[in-house]
C-alpha cells in the first residue's frame, strides 16, 4: 500500500494505482475526456492535469502512478489556468450549438467549460471544414464538428465489442471519426450504442423522434427483456415515456448493451399495445371490461372445475419470476394440475 | 450455465457450439472476444461460419444434427491420446468406463465422415480443448433442439468431464439460456414435472410443504409438456387453455397443425402485451403491463437473480401480470393480493435455491443462486467442491442421426436460428423502424453451390417445402453453408416453423428445430 495526499487529503491505495483514480477514491473528480477504466489508455485529451509537488511541469493523472508520499493539488491556480487553456482549444474548434445540441445537459465539454469558465465566443478561430455528419447508422449519427478526439467509441468498439468499425480518418486538424468506409454496414458495426454510451459530447448521438431535455428525465435501473444475458440498463423517461436506454456499468454486462437492450424499446409505448381487455362475442374479439373478462375466465373454469386434466397453461420466459411462481401455483392449487410448460426449448 | 459471465474473459479455452452468440447472446460474445484479446484459443464448431470464426482457433464446420459424432470423435482421441484428466476422472466422476464403451472405437476419422468435415479440425479440437489449462463449453439451442437433445448435453458434459473441466473456475459447461428469463421460469417451476427451484412433484417431501403452504392437495403424477398440450388441444381433450406471455403459432414447429389445435380448443385465454398471432384465436384476451410498468426479478443464464424496476405506469388498462392472476386467483376463491416482493418472500421459502434472496439484497447487485441462507453471498460457479450426487456421472452417448433427413425426395437440410437484429416472434422488436429495416423478412441463406443446383438466385422469391408445408421465401446467397444444407431465421410467422418438425426429444419434449428436410419447388 502506498500513501499520498490529494488536495490536502491523505490517502493510501494500492500499488499501480494511478493519481486519477486515487482522486476519485476521495471523492475528487478530476476532469478527463478520453479515460476509462474498461479501455487501454490514450491519454490525449490533457484535462486529467495534476501539479504534483516538487515538479515544475503539470503532470496526466491517468498514467501517473502514485508514489509514497507524493503531494497532489488537482485544483490549483495553475491547473485552472492550463485546464481553461485546453479546453478553449478545444471549444475553438467547436459549433457553438448547445442550444439545440440533444446532449445538452449531459455533455462533460459543456460542463467543464461551466466550470472554467471558458468565453462561449471562441478565442482561438482554428475551426476546420465542416465534414458532413455520417448518418448511415439507423440508429445514430457521427457529428464530426463536436467531436473532440478522445477516441473512447474507437477503444471501446475494437477491445470491448471486438467489432472494430470506427476508426480516425486524416490528420492534424481534419482529423475525424467514421466507419471504415464511412458506412456503418460495410465496417460490420452491430449498432450495438457503445460508441454512443461512451462518448462525451454529442459528436455520437441516437436518432430520435423524441424531444426531451437530459435534466427533464428519470432514470429508472432495470434488467434487459430479451435475452438471457440480463444486461443492466437505465430506462430514460420522459413525460411517462420510454426515450431512451443507458448502459448500466454495474451488472455483468459492465455498460456494455446490444443492439435490441439498447434501441429496440418502442415497443413499450407503441400504438399496437394491447389497453383494455377483449372478449369473444359472435365470433369477434371486443373490448370489455375486467370485471366481464374475468367473470367469463370463472364460468369456463367452474364448467371444467371437475376435469383437472382438461387444463392446460403456457407459462413465460418473457414474464418475471414472480409471475411464472403464481402461474403454476394457480395451476397446481386452483386448477389442480402439472400442467404447465413454457417455452423453455424454443 | 455452472461458471459466470465475468468469467468468460479468463477461460483458456472457450469451445462454442451450437451458438451463434454473437446474434443470439451478443455481450457475452463481447467477452469471449475479449477472452481471444487476452490469449485464450476458441474452437467454434457450427453448421454456418457464423461471425465468431473470424476470432477463432479452429472451426469445425459440421452438417446439422451431427453435433453428437464431433463430441463423441473429440472424447476419443483425448482417450486414446493420454489427455484425460485421470485424477480428476478417478476422484469426481463414475460411469466412466461404461462411457468409455461408446467412444472407444468412434475415432475422428469416423465422425468426420458424420459431420462431413476435416479430420484434422476434429483432432485440432481436441487437443486444445483437452490441453488448456482451464476450458469452457458454451452451447445453446443449437444443442438442444435436436430429437437427440438430450443426449447432446450428455456428450458435451462427456468433454468437460473427462478434460476435469465442471466444477472448476473460469471452465465449465454452459447453457446459454435464450429468453431472458426461462431461467427464472425453469426455476419457478414452470414444467409439469417440477415445483420450484426443481423440486420434483412426485417426491412426497417437496410435495408435502408445498401441500401445506398452499393449503391444498397437489396431484403427484407430472403433467403433460407443450407437444401434448398441443394435441390435448387438438383432439379435444384439452378444454382449457391460458397462454401468458408466449406465441406458440409462430415459436412452435409445424405451424399448421398448431393453428388447428388453437383453432379447435374449448377455451382460450391469452395474456399479453400485443394482439399476437396466438391471441387471434382466444375467447379472453388480458393485457398485459411490459416489464417497463412493473417490479420483479429475472434470473440470467448465469442464474443471476436481478432486479426490474417500474420506470412508467402501466400503459391504457393494462396490467401486470402478478397482478392479473392473482385478480383471477381471487376470483377463483383463492385470496391472493401479495407484492412482488413479498411473492419473492414466498418463493424463498419454499425454495431451497433461493431461500436466501430477498428484494433488499437484491437491490445492490443481484445474487446467483444457489444462495441458501440470508447470509449466503451467492454462487459464482457450480460444483465446485461436489456435484448434486457426490460424483458426476459420465454417460455413454450413441450418435443417432435426426428424425428426418435429407433424401432424394427433401434433398436439403434447414437449420433454423435467431438474428441479432430481431427477437423470436418479433412482437416487441418489430416496433422499431431501424430493426425492420435492417431485417424486414424471412429469407432463406444458402450457397451458392446450393443456388446453381437448384437453380436460385441472390433475391428471387422461392417455394420452399417440407413434408409439412409449403412457403414462400427470398433467397439470400452467402458463402457460410455447406452444401446443400440452408438457414431460415425463426422469427416470422408464415415462416421456418411451417417447415419444421415436431419430433421430439424423448426425455425433455424438446422439439427438432434444427433439422428438418426440405425442397425447391421447380
Ligand atoms: S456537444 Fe456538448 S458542448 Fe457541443 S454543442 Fe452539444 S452540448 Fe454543447
Ligand atoms: S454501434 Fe457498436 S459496433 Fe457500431 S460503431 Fe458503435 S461500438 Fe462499434
Ligand atoms: S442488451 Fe442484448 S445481450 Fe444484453 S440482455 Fe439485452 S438482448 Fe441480451
Amino acid at each position: 500500500m502506498i500513501k499520498l495526499i490529494i488536495n490536502g487529503n491523505q490517502i493510501e491505495v494500492e500499488e499501480n494505482t494511478t493519481v486519477l483514480k486515487a482522486a476519485r477514491e476521495l471523492g475528487i473528480e478530476i476532469p478527463t475526456f478520453c479515460d476509462d477504466d474498461r479501455l487501454s489508455k490514450q491519454t490525449s485529451c490533457r484535462l486529467c492535469i495534476v501539479e504534483v509537488e516538487g515538479t515544475d511541469k503539470l503532470l496526466t493523472s491517468c498514467n501517473l502512478e502514485v508514489k509514497e508520499g507524493m503531494v497532489v493539488n488537482t485544483e490549483s491556480e495553475k491547473v485552472r489556468i492550463a485546464l481553461k487553456i485546453n479546453l478553449s482549444l478545444i471549444w475553438a474548434g467547436h459549433p457553438n450549438d448547445c442550444m439545440k445540441c440533444g446532449k445538452s445537459g449531459e455533455c462533460k465539454l459543456q460542463d467543464y467549460s461551466f466550470e472554467y469558465d471558458v468565453d462561449a465566443e471562441p478565442i482561438y478561430s482554428v475551426r476546420k471544414e465542416a465534414i458532413a455528419k455520417n448518418a448511415t447508422n439507423h440508429f445514430f449519427e457521427i457529428d464530426p464538428d463536436k467531436c473532440i478526439l478522445c477516441g473512447k467509441c474507437v477503444r471501446i468498439c475494437s477491445e470491448q465489442v471486438g467489432v472494430g468499425a470506427l476508426g480516425f480518418k486524416n490528420r492534424g486538424q481534419e482529423t475525424y471519426v467514421s466507419f471504415g468506409n464511412d458506412n456503418f454496414e460495410d465496417a460490420g458495426c452491430v449498432s450495438c450504442g457503445s460508441c454512443v454510451s461512451v462518448c462525451p459530447t454529442g459528436a455520437l448521438l441516437n436518432k430520435t423522434a423524441d424531444k426531451y431535455r437530459n435534466w427533464d428525465v428519470d432514470k429508472v435501473r432495470t434488467t434487459c427483456s430479451y435475452c438471457g444475458v440480463g444486461c443492466q440498463m437505465e430506462l430514460v423517461v420522459h413525460k411517462g415515456k420510454i426515450v431512451r436506454v443507458d448502459a448500466n456499468e454495474e451488472g455483468s454486462n459492465r455498460g456494455l448493451l446490444c443492439v435490441k437492450g439498447k434501441y429496440a424499446f418502442n415497443f413499450i409505448n407503441h400504438r399496437d399495445r394491447l389497453t383494455t381487455p377483449l372478449v369473444r362475442k359472435n365470433g369477434k374479439l371486443v373490448e370489455a371490461t375486467w370485471e366481464e373478462a374475468y367473470a367469463k375466465i370463472n364460468q369456463k373454469y367452474l364448467e371444467f372445475k371437475g376435469e383437472s386434466n382438461s387444463f392446460v397453461g403456457f407459462s413465460s420466459a418473457r414474464c418475471t419470476n414472480e409471475e411464472n411462481y403464481l402461474f403454476q401455483k394457480m395451476f397446481r392449487q386452483v386448477f389442480k394440475t402439472n400442467n404447465i410448460d413454457h417455452c423453455a426449448r424454443l | 450455465m455452472t461458471n459466470s459471465i465475468s468469467e468468460i474473459e479468463n477461460n483458456d479455452c472457450l469451445f462454442i457450439t451450437g451458438s451463434n452468440t454473437t446474434d443470439t447472446h451478443p455481450v457475452l460474445s463481447y467477452f469471449i472476444k475479449q477472452a481471444k484479446r487476452k490469449g485464450a484459443k476458441i474452437i467454434v464448431a457450427e453448421p454456418r461460419k457464423i461471425d465468431l470464426v473470424k476470432h477463432s482457433d479452429v472451426f469445425v464446420q459440421i452438417k446439422p444434427g451431427t453435433n453428437i459424432a464431433l463430441y463423441n470423435g473429440m472424447a476419443n482421441y483425448i482417450y486414446h491420446n493420454g489427455l484425460a484428466d485421470q485424477k480428476y476422472i478417478e476422484s469426481r466422476t463414475e460411469g466412466y468406463a461404461e462411457f468409455l464403451t461408446g467412444i472407444i472405437d468412434f475415432t475422428p476419422k469416423k465422425a468426420a465422415k458424420i459431420c462431413g468435415c476435416k479430420e484434422e479440425d476434429i483432432i485440432e479440437a481436441a487437443k486444445i480443448f483437452a490441453s488448456a489449462k482451464s476450458a469452457g463449453i458454451y452451447y445453446a439451442m443449437g444443442v438442444t433442439q435436436h430429437s437427440n437433445g438430450t443426449n447432446g448435453v450428455k456428450s458435451l458434459c462427456n468433454l468437460g468431464l473427462i478434460t476435469g473441466n465442471i466444477g472448476k473456475k473460469n471452465a465449465g459447461i454452459n447453457p446459454l439460456r435464450g429468453q431472458n428469463n426461462v431461467q427464472g421460469a425453469c426455476d419457478m417451476g414452470g414444467l409439469p414435472n417440477n415445483l420450484t427451484g426443481y423440486q420434483k412433484v412426485f417426491n412426497d417431501e417437496a410435495r408435502a410443504k408445498f401441500e401445506k403452504a398452499w393449503d391444498v392437495k397437489i396431484d403427484s403424477t407430472p403433467g403433460i409438456r407443450i407437444p401434448e398440450m398441443i394435441e390435448g388441444m387438438a383432439d379435444g381433450s384439452v378444454k382449457f387453455a391460458y397462454v401468458m406471455g408466449e406465441n406458440p403459432i409462430v415459436s412452435d414447429p409445424d405451424t399448421n397443425h398448431v393453428k388447428a389445435a388453437f383453432e379447435k380448443v374449448n377455451f382460450l385465454v391469452v395474456q399479453d402485451m400485443f394482439l399476437t398471432e396466438t391471441a387471434e384465436y382466444a375467447d379472453v384476451v388480458l393485457p398485459a403491463s411490459s416489464f417497463a410498468e412493473k417490479e420483479g426479478t429475472f434470473t440470467n443464464t448465469e442464474r443471476r437473480v436481478q432486479m426490474v424496476n417500474k420506470a412508467i405506469e402501466p400503459v391504457g388498462n393494462s396490467k401486470p401480470d402478478y397482478m392479473i392472476l392473482q385478480e383471477l386467483m381471487t376470483v377463483f376463491g383463492y385470496q391472493e393480493n401479495k407484492t412482488p416482493s413479498e411473492i419473492m418472500d414466498e418463493i424463498a421459502s419454499l425454495t431451497p435455491i433461493y431461500s436466501g434472496i430477498n428484494y433488499d439484497r437484491l437491490k445492490i447487485k443481484g445474487l446467483q443462486w444457489p444462495c441458501t441462507d440470508k447470509n449466503h453471498p451467492g454462487t459464482k460457479y457450480l460444483y465446485e467442491e461436489k456435484f448434486t450426487r457426490k460424483k458426476a456421472l459420465f454417460s455413454k452417448v450413441e450418435y443417432l442421426e435426426s428424425a428426418e433427413v435429407a433424401n432424394k425426395e427433401y434433398p436439403v437440410t434447414m437449420t433454423t436460428g435467431r438474428t441479432l437484429y430481431q427477437y423470436h416472434t418479433r412482437t416487441m422488436t418489430d416496433k422499431t423502424k431501424g430493426i425492420n429495416t435492417l431485417v424486414k423478412e424471412n429469407y432463406i441463406e444458402i450457397n451458392s453451390f446450393t443456388a446453381t443446383k437448384y437453380n436460385l438466385t441472390d433475391g428471387e422469391m422461392t417455394t420452399v417445402t417440407s413434408r409439412r408445408g409449403s412457403i414462400k421465401v427470398r433467397v439470400k446467397v452467402k458463402e457460410i453453408l455447406q452444401d446443400d444444407v440452408c438457414f431460415m431465421p425463426f422469427h416470422f410467422a408464415e415462416g421456418a416453423n411451417v417447415l419444421t418438425n415436431t419430433a421430439a426429444d424423448q426425455y425433455c419434449g424438446i422439439p427438432e428445430l434444427k433439422v428438418c428436410a426440405i425442397k425447391f419447388n421447380a
